[in-house]
């Protein structure tokens, strides 16, 4: 064990280091990116309650391109928050994970220590490089998901159209019948 | 009317009366709520007869927060958090507790892996938490300083290992009902092998250092004797039972997790005084050193979760159930109740060190203020536990 000289030197801290959550957003917009879907079980599920969600009243496409809603208000109270991660475990949606900051003294006691949605949104990249091997993993899940509902989507299309064509097409013996075996048409 | 100088010295001053002379008479004393060793916030009333303790009256309650009635108002994994800050030196032993309860209360079945996983964490556990607990007695004996940055100096490895693996150095919040919460990272395995086969070095160094010393045996044999008998009826566990000689330990008793899997011995003491609370406590490291070697040779990879154990909207069927386990510090228990709900009915912890600080009083008179500290320092409490 070495004493390392702290604020010029820094311990590498471990993969799996968390402390204090954030919200993700692909791509580059903090906005339209933001994975967060407003659902509010981080809030139900959080220990000490200290996190403040409120809904939306439009929706923006999430990354599947569904129309979804999104957090108009997101707060987490940094004093109250005990980083116990359970919030990541609940999120359905991977939209909140753990960071890795833990300099997070503030110079004012009251409004700085509750952190807005806007100071909360990073970005995947930002995981990606505090996080890789989870991150990794998050992301290959996000995509065979989003895979297995395009597959889902067009396996649903298609057996939509074979249903419509088959509708269709019994639509259409059906109106012939009686004309091709109608004995009103003796020209046919 | 402001007082000057001349209404001051006009005003009439009570006579001055000399205390009486306390002849045969008890000195009462406050010791704490802040004394430097209490282990936290502490307080003894004593009464003192010259130096030697005639009566005394723990005072506890001052790190109270409510523990138990937060477990009952949150969600069943929202109390494993709170789990950690009971005692604060043992996160993975309590984790472990509760959720055997919460596994008994609803029958969830764990995997192999993960089992084997908890029992390293438990001894890893019981490794630094004896070993920071020797490093305070001498402290508290007057060795400053230097036994407790040694056993620092162990128990630093091993909380790095916590924190690699669960993220948090001492809040580990790592068990989940139905096993672990992530697996191993690359490499974990290898680090822990290297600091338990290294562990024996710092223990020979301790027994050189420490057991032999003659100002430790002055100081600790024949001091705070414990007898066989008030042990078993204060319902005493763990360490402090087991220095009296009576063989009681739960995983041998109950045989929870994957304990009857492994050959290991229960060290006993003989008089149940704190030398042999001390000395028990070096043997029990090298035990548990021989469950690690063991299970670092049996661990296999697999699965760590239980994947039918939903992790929102967790709600164990109605009943209740008592789980516990061999903690560090002796039987640490929760005793559920379910109503079916997605929150228990009741939550109720028993903590070994608030039991085991029972028989304080009985410990302490006839010695001196001085080896008061001792024996409460061989009692090995942490006040997060105590209070709640």
């Amino acid at each position: 064990m070495i004493t390392v000289q702290y604020p010029e030197e820094r311990n590498l801290l471990p993969e799996n280091y968390r402390n204090f959550p954030f919200l993700i957003y692909d791509g580059d917009d903090a906005h339209a990116g933001l994975r967060c879907v407003a659902c509010k079980i981080c809030e139900k599920e959080c220990p000490p309650q200290c996190i403040y969600i409120i809904k939306s009243e439009d929706k923006k496409p999430d990354y599947m391109g569904k129309p979804q809603l999104y957090p108009k208000v997101f707060d987490i109270d940094i004093s109250v928050c005990m980083s116990c991660q359970i919030c990541v475990e609940v999120c359905p949606f991977e939209a909140i994970k753990m960071d890795k900051d833990f300099e997070l003294s503030k110079r004012e006691r009251f409004d700085a220590l509750l952190v807005r949605k806007e100071e909360l949104s990073k970005s995947n990249d930002y995981y990606h490089k505090i996080h890789p091997i989870e991150a990794a993993a998050v992301d290959k899940n996000l995509t065979d998901a989003a895979a297995a509902a395009e597959a889902k989507k067009k396996a649903a299309a298609e057996a939509a159209m074979k249903a419509a064509a088959a509708k269709a097409a019994a639509a259409n013996t059906t109106p012939l019948q009686p004309t091709a075996t109608s004995p009103s048409k003796p020209d046919a | 009317m402001s007082a000057t100088l001349e209404t001051i010295e006009a005003m009439e001053r009570p006579p001055v009366t000399m205390a009486p002379r306390l002849d045969g008479e008890l000195l009462e004393i406050s010791m704490g709520p802040q004394h430097p060793s209490t282990h936290g916030v502490f307080r003894m009333n004593v009464a003192l007869e010259g130096e030697v303790v005639r009566k005394l009256k723990p005072v506890f309650g001052y790190l109270h927060r409510n523990h138990e009635k937060i477990g009952e108002n949150s969600s069943y994994l929202g109390s494993m958090p709170y789990t950690d800050r009971l005692d604060y030196f043992c996160s993975m032993t309590n984790n472990w507790a509760y959720a055997l309860s919460v596994e008994k209360l609803a029958g969830i079945e764990v995997p192999e892996r993960a089992q084997y996983l908890r029992i390293v964490l438990a001894e890893l556990t019981r490794l630094q938490n004896h070993a920071s607990l020797l490093g305070f007695l001498l402290n508290d004996m007057g060795a400053w300083g230097t036994p407790l940055m040694y056993a620092f100096r162990e128990r630093e490895k091993i909380l790095d290992l916590f924190e690699s693996l669960s993220g948090s150095r001492m809040m580990c919040d790592y068990m989940r009902f139905g096993g672990c919460r992530c697996d191993t990272p690359p490499g974990w395995m290898e680090q822990a092998k290297k600091i338990v086969d290294r562990f024996p070095r710092f223990i020979d160094e301790l027994e050189q250092l420490v057991v032999g010393n003659e100002v430790v045996i002055g100081r600790t044999q024949n001091v705070g004797v414990l007898s066989p008998e008030l042990a078993i009826d204060a319902g005493i566990t763990g360490p402090m039972l087991r220095a009296c000689g009576v063989n009681y330990d739960i995983r041998k008793v109950d045989g929870y997790g994957f304990y009857p899997r492994f050959k290991f011995r229960i060290p006993l003491g003989e008089h149940g005084d704190t030398y042999d609370r001390l000395m028990l406590r070096v043997l029990e490291m090298g035990e548990s050193l021989s469950i690690l070697q063991q299970a670092f040779a049996q661990i296999q990879p697999g699965p760590i979760t239980n994947p039918k154990v939903k992790i929102r909207a967790f709600r164990p069927p109605a009943g209740e159930a008592y789980g516990r386990i061999e903690g560090p510090k002796g039987e640490l228990g929760f005793y559920l109740i379910s109503d079916g709900g997605p929150n228990p009915y009741r939550y109720r912890v028993r903590p070994p060190s608030f039991i085991n600080l029972t028989v304080l009083e009985d410990l302490c008179l006839g010695h001196t203020v001085a080896d008061v500290m001792v024996i409460l320092g061989s009692i090995d409490i942490v006040m997060g536990e105590v209070d709640r």
